[in-house]
C-alpha cells in the first residue's frame, strides 16, 4: 500500500475482524474441565463407570447363574473356576455379586431421585410462596424428620412387607424427601432475589412457570451434588436393612443379602463376606469423592 | 520540570489464563512528581487498576510482568521481591480503594485499624500510635474524632468509611497516594465532600497523588495532568486544561462528548461510541481504537501508532492522524473535534 | 391533558417492617406520568426510587394510596386484567448480570412474554425474535447463545429487547445503564430514546445521575428519603431550582470541565443521609438544610406549585 493510501478513510476489511474469539464455553464444559483437575473424583467417576460395566456385564462372563445350588462345590474359595469363590450353597459367588449388585445400585439410584424429584417440587413451592405455606412446609418436615429413618424404614417396611425391591423403594421415598425439600427450599430463596425471576414476574408469568422454569432449573447444581452424596446412603441402608432381614429376600441377591448371609460363615470362609463388603465399600467411597469434586467444579467462587 | 518520584516506564502486564494470555497492559508510560496529582482515566478494563495494583505490589497469579520497570526513587520495584514490596506498601505508597466497606475489618473499631496501619511501619506505644491516630482523624475532617475512634465500620456511613480509609492511607506519611476510583460507590452529596477533602489534603500533606476513575467530573475537580488509558495502553497525555479543552485523540473526543453534562441543553442529543473495547487476548495488530473511529485510516489497521507531542507542554497523543502526511488532510476535522468541549 | 394520563399516584407510601422498626421507603408520593413523556426520577441511593419503580409493575403492593393505570386501580383487577397490565407496563432492570436467567439462550429469554401473552404463533414467535434483537442492535446470531457470553451493554440490550416482546406502553427503565462503562451508556441511552421515538413509548427514567436526566428527561421528579422534593419540567429545573436540597444535588455534581469547575460555588451539605427508618413527620431533610426552621420539624411539607408546572415541598421555597 502506498503513502497516500495509507491515510485514506479506512476499509473495513482490513480490521480482524474478532466476533468472539474465545472458544465457546458452555457452563457444563466449564464445570467437566473444573472436575477433571480433582483427581480423586476423576479417578472415583472411572471406577464407578467400571463398576457400572461389570453390574451390567458381569454375569454373562461365566456359565453360572445366580440361583442354581451346587452342592459339590460349596464354600470353596475363589479360583480360576470361581473367581469369586462359592457360598454355602455352592452358588457362583461372581455372578451373585454382579446380579446383587444390580439390585442395591437399581434401588440406591430410584431411591433417591423419586425423593429428590419430590423434595424438589415442595421445596420449590414452599421457597416460591413462602408465608404460610411456607412455615407450614417447613414445620411438617422439622416434625418428621425429627424421627430417626431407619425406624421408619423398619415401620413401613414391617407394614407393606418385606423381600421386594419397591416396597423399599417407597420406604425410602417416604422417609427422604424431606432432606432436599430443605436444601431446595433454600436455594430457591437465594434465586428468587435476582432480578431474572422478577423479570418473569413481571412478564405475567404464572408461579408454576416461575418454579419450574426459572428456579428449579437453577437449583440443580446443588440438587445434582445432593444426588451424589445420598446414593451412598441408601446403598448403606440397604445393605443394613437387607443384613438384618428386611430387606431383599432370599434367593434373590442383593449386596446386604450377601454380606448378611456371610456373616454366619465369618470366621471360617471370610472372603465370602470381606468381598461384597468391599464393592459396598467402594462404590460408597467413590460416589462421596465424586460428589465432593461435583461439588467443588460447580462452586462459582472456586472457578478458575 | 520537577523530577519524577514514580515513573513507569513501559510496562507490559498479560494474565495466563483458561482461555489465552489476556494482554491486560501493553507498555504503558507514565511518571508523577512529589506533590502531583494525576488521573489515570479509561473504561473498566483498559487496564489502569491492573497497572497501580501492579506497582503497589498487589499483582496475584495468573498475572505477571512481562517487561518493563517501575522506578520508585530510583529502585525498580518490577523486579522487587515480596518482603521489599510489604516494606513499601502502606508506607511509602498506599492506597484506597472504591468500598470501604469491603476493605475495612468488620469486626474491628476504626481507630484501632488506623493505629495498626500505623504500628506495621513505626515502632511505638499504644499512646503514641492513638495520638496519632487522633491527628489523622482531625485531617480528614472526621467529626468528634475521640468518640468515633471506638467506632465500627459498620455503625459508619461511606462518606465517614471513606474518611477513615484515607486516614489509614496516610498515616505512615507515604510519598504516592493511590485512589483507585475513590468516589464510585458514594452517593453525588458525599463525593463532594470526599473530593473536597482530597483537595484540601493536597496543602497539608507531600504525598503524590495517582487518581484512577472514569468520572471526568472528578478528574477535572482534583487532577493536575491526565493520562487517558485505552484497551491496554496510553492514549493521549496531558495537563488537565489541555486535556478537556484541546483534546486530540479520538477516544477522548468520545469519551469527552459521550458524557451527559450538567451545563449541556435539556434533551440535547447524545454523542455516543459505537462497538465495544476488542477483547485483550488478541488484541488487533493495529490501534485498538480503529474499529469504532470515525476518523479511522487504513493505516490505523496495520500499524500502532507512535506519540505525536503538540505545542503544550507534555501534551501527546498515539494517533495517525497527527503523522506529518495525515495532519493537513484532516487538519479541519481535528480543529472542529477539538473544540467541542464546552 | 385527561385522557393523556396513563399512570397516576395518589398519596402512594410502601413500608418495611425491619428489626429496628419501619422504614417508609416510599412515603406519601403522588405522582401522574402522561402518554408518550420521558419522566426522570432522580435521587441518590436509599431514597426510594428503586421501591417506587418496583410497586408500579406490581413487585411490591402499596401498603397507601392508590395507583391508577388508565383510571383503574391496579391491586382491583382480575386474573385477566391483570395480565394485560403486565403486557402494557415493563420495566428494564438494573443489573444486566442477574436480569437473564443463566441457562436459557436469548431466544428463550425475548419470547417468554410471547409465550405468557400468547404472542405470535409458531414460526412468526421466531421471526418476532429476530426482528426484536435487530430492533436493539444485536445479531440473529446472538438468538442462540447464553447470557455469559455478552457483554453487559449487551445484556442490556436483550432485556430491553424482552420488554418490548410485549408491546407495552409504560417502561420503567430502573437505572438501565448505571452498571455500564461509560462509553456503552451513551449508546444503551441512545437507543432507549430512539426506540421511544419508533414505537411511540412512554418512559419512567430512574437514575441517580442528574446529568443524565437533564439529557433525556421532559419532566424531573427529585426525591429524597421516600419523598419527592421537587417535580418540574426538565428546563425549568436547571434554571431554578427550588428545594434547597435540588440545588446542593446540583451543585455537588462535578462537571467535566476544569476551567467551569474552578469557577463554581460549590453547596456543602453537612452531615449524613439520616437513617430512614421510624421517620417522624416533618420535612426529612430539615436535619441537612441551611434553611431549617421549626416549622420544618412540626410539619411536614406538601408538593405546592410554585410557579406553573413547577412543584416543590418545601416551606421557605421562594
Amino acid at each position: 500500500m502506498d503513502r497516500n493510501q495509507l491515510y485514506e478513510s479506512l476499509n473495513p476489511d482490513l480490521l480482524q475482524t474478532e466476533e468472539m474469539v474465545r472458544p465457546q464455553t458452555t457452563y457444563l464444559k466449564d464445570v467437566w474441565r473444573t472436575f477433571k483437575k480433582r483427581k480423586t473424583a476423576l479417578v472415583s467417576a472411572i471406577i464407578l463407570v467400571l463398576l457400572v460395566l461389570l453390574v451390567l456385564f458381569g454375569p454373562m462372563m461365566n456359565p453360572y447363574n445366580y440361583y442354581s445350588n451346587d452342592y459339590t462345590a460349596i464354600n470353596s474359595a475363589p479360583s480360576a473356576q470361581h473367581w469369586f469363590g462359592t457360598d454355602t450353597l455352592g452358588r457362583d459367588l461372581w455372578t451373585r455379586v454382579w446380579v446383587g449388585g444390580r439390585v442395591s445400585l437399581l434401588i440406591a439410584i430410584l431411591a433417591t431421585l423419586f425423593p429428590f424429584a419430590i423434595g424438589m417440587v415442595m421445596g420449590g413451592i414452599s421457597g416460591y410462596f413462602g408465608g404460610k405455606v411456607d412455615m407450614i412446609m417447613m414445620r411438617t418436615i422439622d416434625i418428621l424428620m425429627g424421627i430417626p429413618t431407619m425406624i421408619y424404614n423398619i415401620l413401613l417396611i414391617v407394614v407393606m412387607g418385606s423381600g421386594n425391591i419397591s416396597t423399599l423403594i417407597i420406604a425410602f421415598t417416604l422417609t427422604g424427601w424431606m432432606g432436599s425439600a430443605r436444601s431446595a427450599r433454600g436455594m430457591v430463596l437465594q434465586i428468587k432475589a435476582r432480578e431474572f425471576v422478577m423479570a418473569s414476574e413481571t412478564l405475567g408469568a404464572s408461579p408454576v412457570r416461575i418454579i419450574f422454569r426459572h428456579l428449579l432449573p437453577n437449583t440443580m447444581g446443588i440438587m445434582v451434588v445432593g444426588i451424589t452424596l445420598t446414593i451412598p446412603m441408601i446403598i448403606f441402608a440397604e445393605a443394613f436393612l437387607s443384613f438384618i432381614g428386611l430387606g431383599i429376600a432370599p434367593p434373590n441377591p442383593s449386596w446386604g443379602q450377601l454380606i448378611s448371609n456371610a456373616a454366619d460363615v465369618f470366621k471360617n470362609y471370610p472372603y465370602q463376606f470381606i468381598i461384597p463388603c468391599s464393592f459396598v465399600s467402594l462404590t460408597m467411597l467413590c460416589f462421596n469423592l465424586m460428589g465432593d469434586g461435583l461439588r467443588d467444579a460447580l462452586d462459582p467462587k472456586l472457578r478458575a | 520540570m520537577k523530577k519524577a518520584l514514580l515513573t513507569v516506564e513501559d510496562l507490559t502486564i498479560s494474565f495466563f489464563t483458561q482461555a489465552g494470555e489476556v494482554q491486560a497492559v501493553r507498555g504503558v508510560s507514565w511518571h508523577v512528581s512529589e506533590k502531583e496529582t494525576i488521573a489515570i482515566v479509561g473504561e473498566s478494563g483498559c487496564g489502569k487498576t491492573v497497572s497501580i495494583q501492579t506497582v503497589m505490589g498487589l499483582l496475584s497469579k495468573p498475572g505477571s510482568i512481562q517487561k518493563g520497570q517501575i522506578l520508585f526513587r530510583g529502585e525498580d520495584l518490577a523486579k522487587a521481591d515480596k518482603n521489599r514490596l510489604h516494606e513499601l506498601q502502606g508506607n511509602d505508597m498506599s492506597m484506597i480503594f472504591q468500598d470501604p466497606l469491603t476493605y475495612l475489618n468488620p469486626t474491628m473499631r476504626v481507630g484501632r485499624q488506623i493505629a495498626e496501619a500505623y504500628l506495621q511501619h513505626n515502632k511505638a506505644t499504644r499512646e503514641e500510635a492513638d495520638a496519632r491516630v487522633l491527628e489523622m482523624m482531625r485531617l480528614v475532617s472526621f467529626p468528634s474524632p475521640e468518640r468515633n475512634m471506638r467506632a465500627y465500620p459498620f455503625q459508619l456511613s461511606g462518606g465517614m468509611r471513606q474518611r477513615i480509609m484515607v486516614a489509614m492511607a496516610l498515616v505512615c506519611n507515604p510519598a504516592v497516594l493511590f485512589a483507585d476510583e475513590p468516589t464510585t460507590a458514594l452517593d453525588v452529596t458525599i463525593q463532594a465532600q470526599i473530593i473536597d477533602l482530597m483537595n484540601s489534603l493536597k496543602t497539608k500533606i507531600d504525598a503524590a497523588i495517582v487518581l484512577i476513575t472514569h468520572d471526568m467530573g472528578v478528574v477535572a475537580n482534583m487532577a493536575q495532568r491526565v493520562y487517558v488509558m485505552y484497551a491496554g495502553k496510553i492514549v493521549e497525555h496531558g495537563a488537565v486544561d489541555d486535556i478537556f479543552s484541546n483534546p486530540k485523540h479520538p477516544y477522548t473526543w468520545g469519551l469527552l462528548y459521550s458524557i451527559p453534562r450538567l451545563d449541556a441543553p435539556v434533551k440535547g442529543a447524545m454523542e455516543y461510541i459505537p462497538g465495544t473495547p476488542p477483547d485483550l487476548i488478541s488484541p488487533p495488530k493495529g490501534c485498538a481504537f480503529a474499529a469504532r473511529c470515525r476518523h479511522a485510516m487504513n493505516i490505523c489497521a496495520q500499524q500502532q501508532p507512535p506519540f505525536f507531542d503538540f505545542e503544550e507542554p507534555e501534551h501527546c497523543a498515539a494517533c495517525w492522524l497527527y503523522a506529518q502526511d495525515a495532519k493537513e488532510q484532516y487538519a479541519d476535522v481535528i480543529e472542529k473535534r477539538g473544540k467541542e468541549n464546552g | 391533558m385527561a385522557d393523556k394520563t396513563l399512570l397516576e399516584l395518589k398519596s402512594v407510601s410502601k413500608h418495611f417492617q425491619v428489626k429496628s422498626g419501619v422504614l417508609k421507603a416510599v412515603n406519601d408520593v403522588s405522582l401522574t406520568i402522561y402518554k408518550g413523556e420521558t419522566l426522570g426520577l432522580v435521587g441518590e441511593s436509599g431514597c426510594g426510587k428503586t421501591t417506587l419503580g418496583r410497586t408500579l409493575v406490581k413487585l411490591y403492593q402499596n401498603d397507601e394510596g392508590s395507583i391508577l393505570y388508565k383510571g383503574k386501580d391496579i391491586w382491583s383487577y382480575n386474573r385477566r386484567e391483570n395480565l394485560a397490565y403486565h403486557k402494557n407496563v415493563q420495566i428494564i432492570y438494573q443489573d444486566p448480570y442477574a436480569s437473564l436467567n443463566p441457562l436459557h439462550v436469548v431466544r428463550q429469554s425475548i419470547s417468554e412474554g410471547l409465550e405468557i401473552h400468547h404472542l405470535y404463533k409458531g414460526k412468526k414467535r421466531n421471526d418476532r425474535v429476530l426482528e426484536l434483537l435487530d430492533m436493539v442492535g444485536l445479531n440473529q446470531e446472538h438468538a442462540n447463545r447464553f447470557p455469559h457470553e455478552f457483554s453487559g451493554g449487551q445484556r442490556q440490550r436483550i432485556g430491553i429487547a424482552r420488554a418490548l416482546a410485549v408491546e407495552p406502553e409504560l417502561i420503567i427503565c430502573d437505572e438501565p445503564v448505571s452498571a455500564l462503562d461509560v462509553s456503552i451508556q451513551a449508546q444503551i441511552v441512545n437507543l432507549i430514546m430512539r426506540l421511544q421515538k419508533e414505537m411511540g413509548l412512554s418512559y419512567l427514567f430512574i437514575t441517580h445521575d442528574l446529568s443524565l436526566v437533564k439529557q433525556i428527561s421532559d419532566r424531573i421528579a427529585v426525591m429524597y428519603l421516600g419523598s419527592i422534593v421537587e417535580l418540574a419540567p426538565a428546563q425549568s429545573l436547571y434554571e431554578h431550582h427550588y428545594h434547597p436540597y435540588t440545588s446542593a444535588l446540583l451543585s455537588a455534581i462535578p462537571i467535566p470541565d476544569p476551567v467551569v469547575e474552578k469557577h463554581r460555588r460549590r453547596i456543602l451539605l453537612s452531615g449524613d443521609v439520616p437513617n430512614p427508618i421510624n421517620l417522624d413527620g416533618g420535612c426529612s431533610f430539615r436535619s441537612r438544610c441551611p434553611k431549617a426552621t421549626e416549622r420544618c420539624a412540626a410539619e411536614r411539607p406538601q408538593l405546592r406549585e410554585i410557579t406553573p408546572a413547577h412543584f416543590v415541598a418545601c416551606h421557605h421555597a421562594d
